[in-house]
């Protein structure tokens, strides 16, 4: 049993099912994102887990207490809302300490808990000022510092970042970070920032339409999804998903493919299942991510299925760190993330190099991965 | 190019604000002529108005009629001027002011972050109270008030009054409310705050600008109303403006016009300090509310 419990819980508002059989445990000083598109039930889900939501079956447990029913207020977790929500007539120190006087905390204990979250979190000299004299980060600080100063179980974060500018949230981000591996605490955060998520998590549930479609590991999430959602949903570029046919050779299987110009291409797979022979002579789609299609000199060392395809250069993108090139493979458009300094223009014939290793296999009318 | 057009930008500016200018001055000045002549003809003696000009600056000024129309004109049986029917005013109006406001920011606050299954329909025949006639509630409210004892007092028109008002305040502070995030409710929850305490410590104190909208709208009706107060609370206990009327329509001796502008300048006084002492935060209130921050 973990820390916190989520035990095949659903939520529904009348006849309308929106989340469906939630199963997850959240070990102790774990970090679980719960990622997904708008609309997906992430926020539901963690409202159920505040108490701000009725589950309307299944239960959550925190410690082992089952929550179900219990007001959220008595549940010893602290939630960061997506607009901070900081009550707007009081300052920032009264924000802080509110819910340790609503707790019947006494003065002189608030006084100090509230200076050491300032001193953690750099806000000793805004504590008298009210929000409305805050600027975006500050507030996002303020926020974090009222729900650090009650030292609760499970910290519940909706989409904190979201308001934010796109170079204070990278800063915010790693500070969150940077707080979770300090403090070692329980978090539970919810956004549709896939880059967030594999960022900050130590795990992710990535969810759509009610239904939680993979729970696992940043690197099994992005390595090994388990469906089609999941892998055009995480990572930026989004995978590459070419239309393959199965050929099986003895022990050996192969993807045969076309080029940009329609000639044939066959890549070997590196360690093919059974199950995956048995798709023989089926079309399947193959998910390549961006960074498996390289230049021969930009691949990858330590693989030991490189496989090489000369198609042609169609868009170069350079983008600082990277050059993105977009190539045709088996008739649909693929990116493929080279070096910054990689040497290709745009209708030059040149190898693509793709390290199959990383390629993952999905059947297309299922679409889950093939085992 | 850009100075030319400037320029001639601020000298079309004048002539149109000269323009507009006059225009507002001679529409204020046309409003003010009433206020100037009641006060005018409040401080001279009787005989100047009947045998002069009631636009004429009094030859002799004189408080007289204020005194006489504060405590001593004949108004009921007695002749106790309207001393007695301000004070009744008073005690009707700031409970019944007070009650309904406090009432209307509740119901706003329920309506809003506590809904519950019918909280539209229920706001809706609220809503539906405010656009019945007054006329209409007179014979059914009579006997209320008859039926719990209340009949011709000051309390059955505090009654009367905040039954008539919760319709107006929780529809202004309904849709105040609205518009405020029900996350801070939430916040407030899991900072582990009770119903009440979020009221009071997170919703009231944020709720500024609609309060002094409200207090001016039920203050303005309810010392002005006039139906009412002559239905069901005559005699000692009527306010200010039956009395008034009271004063000015009686029919033994000479009419005295100078004591009547007095007191209709007293019957109206208290509105008008409400307007000059809130209106200025209703309006900094409105402005404040509008700019997000
Ligand atoms: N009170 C409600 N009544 C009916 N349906 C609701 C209610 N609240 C939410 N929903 C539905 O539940 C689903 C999940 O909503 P939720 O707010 O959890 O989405 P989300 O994943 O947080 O999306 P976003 O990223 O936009 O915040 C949505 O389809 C929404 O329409
Ligand atoms: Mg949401």
């Amino acid at each position: 049993m973990g820390f916190l419990d989520i035990n095949n819980a659903t939520k529904s508002y009348g006849s309308v099912q929106v989340l469906h059989e939630v199963d997850i445990e959240v070990e102790e000083g774990e970090f679980l994102v719960l990622v997904g598109p708008s609309g997906c039930g992430k926020s539901t889900l963690l409202n159920m887990i505040a108490g701000l939501e009725e589950i309307s079956s299944g239960e959550i447990a925190i410690k082992g207490q089952v929550m179900n029913g219990v007001h959220p207020s008595k549940r010893n977790i602290a939630m960061v809302f997506q607009s901070y929500a900081l009550y707007p007539n009081m300052t920032v120190g009264k924000n802080i300490t509110f819910g340790l006087e609503m707790h019947g905390v006494e003065k002189s204990t608030r006084d100090a808990a509230l200076g050491d979250v300032a001193k953690l979190l750099q806000i000793e000299q805004l504590l008298d000022r009210k929000p409305g004299q805050l600027s975006g980060g500050q507030r996002q600080r303020v926020a974090m510092g009222r729900a650090l100063v009650r030292d609760p179980d499970v910290f519940l974060f909706d989409e904190p970042l979201s308001n934010l500018d796109a170079k204070l949230r990278v800063d915010m981000r790693t500070e969150i970070k940077k707080l979770h591996q300090k403090l070692g605490t329980t978090i539970v955060y919810v956004t549709h920032d896939q880059i967030e998520a594999l960022t900050l998590s130590t795990r992710i549930a990535v969810m759509n339409g009610g239904y939680v479609q993979q729970l696992g590991t940043p690197k099994e999430i992005y390595d090994t999804p388990s469906n089609l959602f999941v892998a055009s949903f995480m990572g930026s570029p989004s995978m590459n998903l070419i239309p393959v046919t199965v050929r099986v050779e003895g022990n050996a299987v192969y993807a045969d493919t076309t080029t940009g110009d329609g000639s044939p291409a066959a890549l070997a797979f590196a360690a093919p299942s059974e199950v995956l022979k048995s798709y023989d002579g089926k079309t399947i789609t193959l998910g390549i991510r961006p960074e498996a299609i390289t230049d021969p000199e930009g691949a990858d060392r330590n693989s030991t299925h490189i496989q090489s395809v000369e198609t042609m250069v169609e868009v170069t993108e350079p983008a600082g760190s990277d050059t993105f090139v977009t190539c045709t493979l088996g008739g649909q458009e693929c990116i493929a993330r080279m070096r910054a300094d990689a040497d290709v223009q745009p209708g030059q014939k040149m190898p693509f190099t793709i390290n199959m290793e990383k390629a993952v296999p999905f059947d297309p009318e299922t679409e889950n991965r093939i085992a | 190019m850009a100075v030319a057009t400037q320029d001639s930008a601020v000298r079309t500016g004048r002539a149109t604000r000269f323009v507009l200018y006059t225009v507002l001055l001679v529409f204020a000045l046309f409003y003010l002529l009433p206020l100037f002549i009641m006060l005018v003809n409040s401080v001279k003696p009787l005989g100047e108005i009947t045998g002069g000009s009631m636009i004429a600056l009094p030859q002799t000024w004189t408080f007289e009629p204020w005194a006489k129309a504060w405590s001593e004109a004949q108004v009921g049986v007695e002749a106790t001027g309207l001393r007695p029917y301000f004070w009744n005013s008073i005690r009707m109006v700031v409970p019944a002011v007070l009650i309904s406001t406090i009432l209307g920011a509740l119901n706003g606050y329920v309506l809003t972050k506590w809904t519950f299954r019918g909280a539209t329909v229920l706001f809706g025949l609220m809503l539906f109270s405010c656009f019945i006639p007054f006329q209409i509630v007179l014979i059914p409210m009579a006997r209320v008030l008859g039926e719990i004892g209340l009949a011709g007092t000051t309390t059955g028109l505090v009654l009367v009054h905040v039954v008539y008002g919760i319709g107006f305040s929780t529809l202004y502070f309904r849709n105040y409310y609205a518009a405020f995030p029900t996350e801070l409710v939430r916040a407030a929850q899991i900072d582990g705050a009770g119903f009440f305490q979020i009221f009071w410590r997170i919703m009231l104190p944020s709720s500024g600008p609609i309060i002094v909208v409200c207090v001016i709208w039920q203050f303005t009706n309810i010392w002005n109303d006039f139906l009412f107060g002559a239905s069901f609370a005559s005699g000692s206990a009527a306010p200010m403006t039956v009395a008034l009327n009271n004063l000015v329509q009686s029919s033994t001796g000479v009419k005295e016009y100078n004591v009547h502008f007095a007191g209709a300048i007293m019957a109206a006084l208290p509105t008008l300090l409400v307007y000059i002492v809130a209106g200025r935060y209703f309006v900094r209130g409105l402005m404040a509310g509008s700019v997000k921050g």
